[in-house]
């Protein structure tokens, strides 16, 4: 940690808001408490109230910004144009370093950058759970109290992990492009069968795809969680990792990776050695949808009878504007019947760890989130990320239903191969 | 701060729902607007009951209570100027009774304009008031300002659509005015509290009329070498029987601005652009879609398309919507006026308005209800220029006069609240304005619903810091019309 400086995100981006207010239903918390510090608006107007010294940085004034969910939905459709990723990323980077942020966040802050960002501990970690979870450890702890909902929303690891590097797929038929996969740190650990699953896409579609054994975490946790300084070290080892490579596409499966890796270049702005490498690393990410509907993608021929509705990973249609390509991707699988549910492109409550750290919120979220889904009478609930992935699992779980909680490139892959959904 | 207050508003609505830290109290300070007012306490009520609770306490203890819905307003209306309580209705978002074969629902102040519309879609009814805040702003604010928004030209405004109302009085008291029918006996106090803006009584449920979605719409776009050609074709049009659903102006400025985020199609070298919706049954909109077609033409429109589709409709109207974003945008800063003059006198008002715009080399752009002469110059400039902010509150101050003096009004839908309260002045004699108060004493209000609104005072609302005029530069009374 450098050394304290004072809590003052920047005044240029904080102007940007004139307050109007068209936010604030698009905002998962202010519609749940209907309280105008729970909103976009009233966030940044405490952000900017604290930058100006006129309210001390309390642990109350804090935990406003703490209960935000950093689902930019409020950025998408803020008419005129409030950053507002960034500067809830700066105003808690400052809340750290000025001193004035919990001891909470800085255990977050530790966890993740001494295991997240860390792969072999981050294994270790994984292993422990695996372990858990076949000897019905986390069952039991789901009944204790304070550890009680963390467990019952820990992925459930699903598949052997993927720890493929180098050329991990060849393009069958002609060679159409060369591109490079982010495994990135949770998502080989937890979800190795989507990273498997988005490799065989590729192939078919021909792409050559390699897996850089360089690479690592995208950052993405770290710099939501006011961790900027390890957000821009794990960037920097990203950029080295994949533009060594020299692919003619960065693709990534986890919506709240690609939204990170595409914002490198503002990351990084400040770094004068890493900076045009940061903007031509972000140039060349691609969200797997956006980048298969681009190809275009070979139309599937095998038939999935199955009834289907899409959750919006945050990250992915409001961060990165793109909620008609999965979308394509899953009208393109015959025999899918795809059921929208009221709010597709509101938060399920997972967002990154807030899950664990704002667990009361979190769980209203899920809960409504599981009605609106149930309510569709869909069989599988199809999400872009692997937070979002974890989070629906443990919600139907919750709401014992009997919906599976599937990738959309899992269903493409399904569709285009003998494995089943 | 009497701790007691807070006490006793807790025992009346519980703890939770009764906010006292200064953080908590802080985003209570602002609305829409430049105006900041910070309240002592805010309360968030869920029942009728609870509000009478709470402005029973408020009365006990002597201490005003401004009410509050989403906090979207343009006159600085939800502002608690003196301090007090900020009783804030969001909370109560219920919508109590939907009657489609009555065409009516009764909702309680908190739920969101477009909530009821949507509410009502299956049915094919819809709320008519469509202020462009509609997906954000509350029914409960739509009263209190009487609201209105593009298609008032052919509906009217929120008090054509309100048949009753529950409220509370300064008392503490709750009384029914109006009902579920039309023809109430009596003095219509419904549509008395309706443009209030929280100065009589504290609205707890509104009985709203539902009207059926026309079975046919068209939107046309006719667009012109000359803002004068384009203002001269609102009166033709007009006067040649048809009455659109909407008739918006778009100047050059607004369009040079749109066009790169919105791609809306509008000719580089346009003047001006109106946007033109006529609804009805299908022959019926088809003799006033041609017709529109002929005035405008015959005004002078180079160009005119005509969108059927909702597709094509959504189209011409993403420019005219996506304005103000795209003006704020622009500039670093811009201050949005909200005027009214008389249909036919449009040509002249926007001549002196670029007139006096050009002596105060203040750039401005006009989008703007112009069926019903309803203007919103948009005033651009850079805060950050000594002086800038306080030569564009005189340029502004100087074209509501130019309103005013063309017989128009100093605002058509955004309310006076505490902005434009000293402009009352223009319109209305000492006499005038002496009846309105006796109005406000009958309901014995007095100053304790929402003081300092309307009336014109020398007082300022709340505290002003510099740091804050400096932002009238950056923000604009006014967001989005």
């Amino acid at each position: 940690m450098t050394d304290p400086r004072p809590f003052a995100p920047t005044d240029e981006d904080l102007s940007q808001c004139v307050r109007c207010g068209l936010c604030l239903e698009h905002c998962p918390t202010y519609v749940e408490t209907r309280l105008e510090t729970e909103s976009p608006r009233g966030r940044l107007y405490l952000i900017q109230a604290i930058s100006d010294g006129v309210i001390e940085p309390t642990p109350n004034a804090l935990d406003h910004l703490d209960s935000c969910l950093q689902c930019r939905n409020c950025e998408a459709v803020c008419p005129s144009g409030v950053p507002y990723g960034r500067i809830m990323e700066q105003a808690r980077s400052d809340a750290m370093e000025s001193g004035a942020a919990p001891l909470s966040w800085r255990l977050r802050a530790l966890f993740l950058r001494e295991v997240i960002a860390r792969p072999g501990r981050l294994r270790f970690f994984a292993t422990v759970l695996r372990a858990s979870g076949r000897v019905g450890l986390l069952s039991v702890a789901q009944r204790l109290p304070f550890v009680g909902t963390s467990a019952a929303l820990a992925p459930r690891m699903r598949g052997r992990p993927f720890t493929d590097t180098g050329l991990i797929a060849r393009p069958q038929g002609a060679e159409r492009a060369r591109v490079s996969m982010l495994s990135g740190c949770i998502m080989p650990l937890a979800y190795g069968d989507v990273h498997r699953a988005t490799a065989r896409v590729l192939a078919h579609n021909g792409c050559a795809v390699s897996s850089p054994a360089a690479q690592g975490c995208c950052g993405a946790l770290h710099a939501h969680n006011g961790d900027l300084e390890t957000a821009r070290a794990l960037a920097r080892r990203n950029i080295d990792a994949f533009l060594e490579e020299a692919p003619d596409a960065i693709v990534v499966n986890s919506a709240g990776c690609a939204a990170a890796m595409k914002e490198y270049g503002d990351l990084l702005a400040g770094d004068a050695e890493y900076r045009d490498r940061a903007q031509q690393m972000s140039a060349l990410v691609r969200d797997v949808h956006e980048y298969l509907v681009g190809l275009p993608f070979d139309a599937p021929t095998k038939t999935l009878d199955i009834t289907v509705t899409y959750q919006d990973s945050c990250h992915l249609a409001h961060a990165q504007g793109i909620s008609a390509a999965p979308r394509e991707v899953l009208k393109a699988i015959l025999g899918l019947h795809l059921v929208e549910m009221e709010n597709p492109d509101r938060c399920c409550g997972a967002a990154g760890v807030y899950s664990f750290t704002q667990a009361e919120m979190s769980m209203r979220l899920l809960d409504e989130k599981m009605l609106d889904a149930q309510n569709t009478g869909a069989d599988v609930i199809a999400t872009a990320n692997p937070g979002c992935l974890a989070q629906l699992e443990a919600g139907v779980r919750r709401a014992g239903g009997s919906a599976r909680v599937r990738h959309v490139i899992e269903l493409l892959d399904c569709a285009y191969g003998p494995s089943g959904v | 701060m009497a701790a007691s207050l807070i006490k006793d508003l807790q025992s009346a609505i519980g703890v939770k729902y009764v906010l006292h830290a200064p953080e908590d109290l802080l985003v209570y300070e602002y609305d829409a607007t430049i105006e900041r007012g910070l309240p002592e306490a805010v309360v968030l009520p869920e029942t009728t009951e609870e509000v009478a609770a709470a402005v029973r306490v408020a009365k006990r203890h002597g201490v005003p209570v401004t009410a509050r819905g989403a906090g979207t307003g343009l006159s600085g209306g939800a502002i608690p100027c003196e301090g007090g309580i900020v009783l804030v209705t969001a909370r109560m978002d219920r919508i109590l009774k939907l009657d489609p074969a009555n065409r009516l629902a009764v909702v309680q102040p908190g739920v969101i304009n477009l909530d009821v519309s949507r509410a009502a879609a299956p049915h094919g009814l819809y709320f008519a008031p469509d202020p462009s805040s509609q997906k954000a702003c509350s029914i409960g604010g739509n009263v209190a300002q009487n609201a209105g928004g593009p298609h008032t030209l052919r509906y009217g405004s929120t008090v054509n659509h309100v048949l009753g109302l529950e409220i509370v009085t300064p008392d503490g008291d709750i009384v029914t005015l109006g009902g579920e029918t039309l023809g109430v006996p009596g003095y219509d106090l419904t549509g008395l509290v309706v443009g209030s803006e929280g100065t009589l009584a504290i609205v707890t449920a509104v009985v709203v009329r539902l009207l059926p979605r026309a079975p046919a719409t068209i939107t046309l776009l006719a667009v012109f070498d000359e803002v004068r050609e384009a203002s001269e074709a609102v009166s033709a049009i007009i006067a040649a029987g048809v009455l659109p659903a909407a008739l918006e102006m778009i100047d050059d400025k607004t369009m040079q601005a749109v066009e790169p985020f919105v791609n809306a199609g509008y000719p580089p070298d346009a003047g001006a652009a109106l946007l033109i919706e006529v609804e009805g049954l299908e022959e019926e909109t088809s003799e006033q879609a041609e017709a529109v077609r002929a005035t405008c033409e015959a005004s002078g429109a180079r160009e005119i398309r005509i969108g059927m589709s909702p597709e094509e409709r959504e189209k011409l109207w993403a420019g005219r919507k996506g304005a103000l974003g795209a003006l704020g945008r622009l500039a670093p800063s811009y201050y949005i006026l909200d005027g009214v003059v008389p249909r036919t006198r449009l040509p002249d008002v926007l001549s002196g308005i670029y007139e006096a715009c050009e002596r105060y080399d203040i750039p401005v752009a006009n989008v703007f209800h112009a069926g019903d002469g309803n203007l919103h110059p948009n005033l651009m400039f850079d805060d950050r220029v000594p002086g800038a902010s306080e030569r564009v509150l005189e340029l502004g101050e100087e074209i509501m006069r130019l309103c005013v003096d063309a017989g128009g009004s100093i605002t058509g839908e955004h309310g006076v609240g505490s902005e434009k309260r000293n402009y009352m002045s223009w319109i209305f004699s000492d006499d005038d304005l002496t009846v309105m108060a006796r109005v406000k004493s009958a309901f014995g209000a007095d100053e304790r619903f929402n003081p300092g609104k309307i009336f014109p005072t020398s007082k300022g609302c709340g505290e002003v810091s510099s740091r804050m005029k400096a932002a009238i530069a950056r923000i604009g009374p006014d967001a989005y019309v």
